[in-house]
């Protein structure tokens, strides 16, 4: 078990940079996931930490000391790999007990070892066999082993699950936390797949472009996304975001002329701000509430099972609702929205950043009066 | 296209039966004339079946040329090249494939041009090294001034010499040379996931740690498929062997000594050539090639197509 400790670490190709100095501390037996979409320097951060990438600027800390230098096999880390990247010419016991091998574990030792291992992952009757004899499941069974033999001190995982079917995926990643639960070793945990990330991480770090966007519990990331980024790369489906423009204190104009209005304590520094609110988020047709209400032209449902979605526009804005399974509604009807105060989100459209909400801020410039009068809702309209 | 075809399926055949034929032909005439008398085979025309002396004739090849020995001498050198060229060919594509190092590119470019340069082409210079192989490091001393300062100090003139004319490394060296083992492996290596080379990595494997666990035996096809071409080249190797070996009793090759039985108007004295030995003696000679292409058939295959994976 180790923390690792990530400080102002960058990393170019050739004259590019795509890891643009990331901090980050990961804590003794926590399980880390970073999230971001694809090209967001993800699995190149990941193998800065391996040792398999050099790190260009900044530094990597294990256990407090530095492992900018060190080779791979110096840092006490295991990796997953996508490909499972199994010996093809070893068969499983061979594939798992290598790196004991390596160093210079007895052959007598060595087999036990692996046995415990195999056993612990469901591999047992497989030793034998090929990687290429085996389903995608059991590689992926036997690279985990081969992570594991070592106990090593971080445990890396560069997408591991993502060449597996749905369900198998979702199999998988019951084991996974159960192994962690039981060995609570370190773990960093790249993936793109944000139901992956929610379910694993202890804490997850959102990634955009080479930078950290966010750094949080799973709900926490949900609930008060810090970017505009984070609030639409996280959610399935995505927040609705509506452009915006403050006019007055408390008060935003859509591109339609209508108004919202937001409750006291938002503080907003620009003009231009993004109002945000998740599909699940909004009421359809509710007799009361607080909150904005909106006419809402539906153009086609989608079925879901467990819901189903709406999808329409809003003030001329592309916009989605949640709808419970039992819920009618068709394409073409118009229905009045309710956005709830509480459920809003607001960002800065210059910064892409969350803005601040304190309701007990004294006002601070010229946009940040808090409003008063939100008791019943406002209905605005567009002519 | 897979089409069926009976028209063209014959048609085709044909074209393979003749193609066999044609391939054949020589070979069979070889084998026939082993087997005629020495009068039959100056008697045309010459006959297409096969006659009853083999045996008596691959005996006089065999003890006049001294094919004994000499297969022996042509079987090590052609182990030899073939083995020193595995090694050389699979260690020189790991540092190219594996490894970044200043001049990396420069020494790829070097290797690559000597496939332009076929031991024929170059063989006055490489006879030359061969006479004395550290002439080059002479003619560097010399050029630098050490030779200069060595005889001024010493009294005593620096003449580097390591001559290799009439020894199996005189013979060896410079078939194992060349590159084209290297692009094999190069091209071969190139193939091998980089994941794989990461998951040794992360396991503690040092660079020959990996070449020892992982490259060589992931390259068996290709290593049985360069010791086949390689064996074969060297096997069949003529004008290198007469130019490194005077001393034919010691370090003659079969294919030199094959010659030896080619009838001249000396060697017959003025009487009748007898062809059906020389032949004889080709087929001893051929016989080794065959056996190893037999051998090794079934991995040279899958090697040069890459299906082993
Ligand atoms: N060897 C390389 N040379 C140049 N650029 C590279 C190299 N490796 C990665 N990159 C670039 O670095 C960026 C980050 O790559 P990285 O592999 O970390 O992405 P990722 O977040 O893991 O994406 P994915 O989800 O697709 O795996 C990409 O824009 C990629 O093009
Ligand atoms: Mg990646």
């Amino acid at each position: 078990m180790a923390e690792i400790a990530i400080r102002q670490v960058r990393k170019s190709y050739g004259r590019t940079e795509v890891v643009h100095g990331v901090d980050l501390d990961i804590g003794n037996g926590e399980f880390v996931v970073i999230l971001g979409p694809s090209g967001c320097g993800k699995s190149t951060l990941l193998r800065m930490i391996a040792g398999l990438e050099d790190i260009t600027a900044g530094e990597i800390a294990i256990d407090g000391a530095r492992v900018n230098e060190r080779e791979p096999r110096e840092r006490g880390c295991a990796m997953v790999f996508q490909n499972y990247a199994l010996y093809p010419h070893m068969n499983v016991a061979d594939n798992i007990g290598y790196a004991l091998k390596v160093a210079g574990v007895a052959k007598a030792e060595r087999a036990r070892r692996v046995a415990v291992v195999a056993a612990t992952v469901g591999l047992d009757g497989f030793l034998d066999r090929r990687p290429g004899q085996l389903s995608g499941g059991q590689r992926q069974r036997v690279a985990m082993a081969r992570a594991m033999i070592r106990e090593p001190k971080v445990f890396l995982f560069d997408e591991p699950l993502s060449n597996l079917d749905a369900k198998l995926r979702v199999q998988m990643r019951i084991e996974i936390r159960r192994l962690h639960r039981r060995l609570a070793t370190t773990s960093v945990f790249v993936t793109h797949d944000q139901v992956e990330a929610m379910t694993l991480a202890d804490r997850m770090v959102v990634m955009n472009a080479g930078h950290i966007e966010q750094i949080g519990a799973p709900a926490e990331i949900y609930h008060r996304p810090a970017t505009r980024f984070v609030a639409s790369f996280i959610g399935m489906p995505p927040m609705n975001l509506l452009p915006a423009r403050a006019t007055a204190p408390g008060v935003v104009a859509l591109a339609s002329g209508a108004r919202l209005m937001l409750p006291p304590g938002w503080v907003m520094t620009g003009g231009d701000v993004e109002v945000g609110i998740r599909p699940e988020d909004v009421l359809v047709d509710a007799e009361s509430g607080d909150g904005n209400r909106l006419p809402f032209t539906v153009e086609f449902i989608e079925e879901l099972g467990a819901g189903r979605l709406a999808h329409g526009t809003l003030e001329g804005i592309d916009f989605i609702v949640q709808l419970p399974a039992g819920a009618s509604m068709t394409a073409g009807e118009t229905h009045v929205l309710t956005l709830g105060s509480n459920a809003l989100h607001l960002f800065d459209a210059g910064t892409s950043r969350r803005c601040r909400f304190d309701a007990a801020s004294p006002m601070a410039g010229v946009m940040q009066v808090p409003v008063v009068g939100l008791e019943h809702s406002v209905q605005a309209s567009s002519a | 296209m897979i089409e069926r075809t009976p028209v063209l399926n014959i048609a085709t055949h044909a074209i393979l039966v003749v193609g066999l034929l044609i391939a054949f032909l020589p070979m069979w005439l070889v084998f026939v004339a082993a087997t005629l008398t020495i009068e039959q085979i100056n008697n045309p025309p010459i006959s297409l079946l096969p006659g009853s002396e083999l045996i008596a004739n691959l005996t006089a090849a065999w003890n006049r040329a001294q094919l004994g020995s000499k297969m022996l001498n042509s079987l090590f050198v052609a182990l030899l090249v073939a083995s020193g060229k595995i090694a050389i060919a699979s260690l020189t594509a790991f540092a190219i494939v594996f490894f970044r190092f200043p001049g990396r590119m420069v020494v790829f470019w070097m290797i690559f041009v000597t496939l332009m340069l076929p031991l024929e082409v170059r063989i006055v210079p490489t006879y030359a090294v061969a006479a004395n192989a550290l002439a080059p490091a002479q003619a560097v001393l010399e050029v630098v001034g050490i030779a200069w300062l060595w005889q001024v100090l010493t009294g005593v003139k620096l003449a580097l010499e390591w001559n290799l004319l009439n020894s199996y490394t005189g013979l060896v060296l410079p078939l194992v040379a060349t590159a084209t083992g290297t692009f094999l492996f190069r091209q071969f290596y190139m193939t091998i996931p980089a994941e794989i080379v990461e998951a040794a990595r992360m396991d503690g494997a040092r660079p020959l740690r990996f070449l020892r666990d992982m490259l060589i035996p992931l390259s068996k096809t290709n290593m049985a498929a360069l010791f086949t071409i390689m064996f074969i080249y060297a096997w069949n190797q003529y004008l290198w062997p007469i130019l490194v070996t005077t001393d034919r009793a010691n370090y003659g090759t079969a294919v030199m000594e094959l010659k030896r039985l080619i009838p001249t108007s000396a060697s017959t004295g003025g009487g009748t050539p007898d062809w059906n030995v020389a032949m004889a003696g080709c087929l001893i000679v051929m016989l080794p090639p065959l056996v190893v292409v037999a051998l090794m058939q079934r991995y040279f295959v899958r090697g040069l197509i890459g299906a082993d994976k």
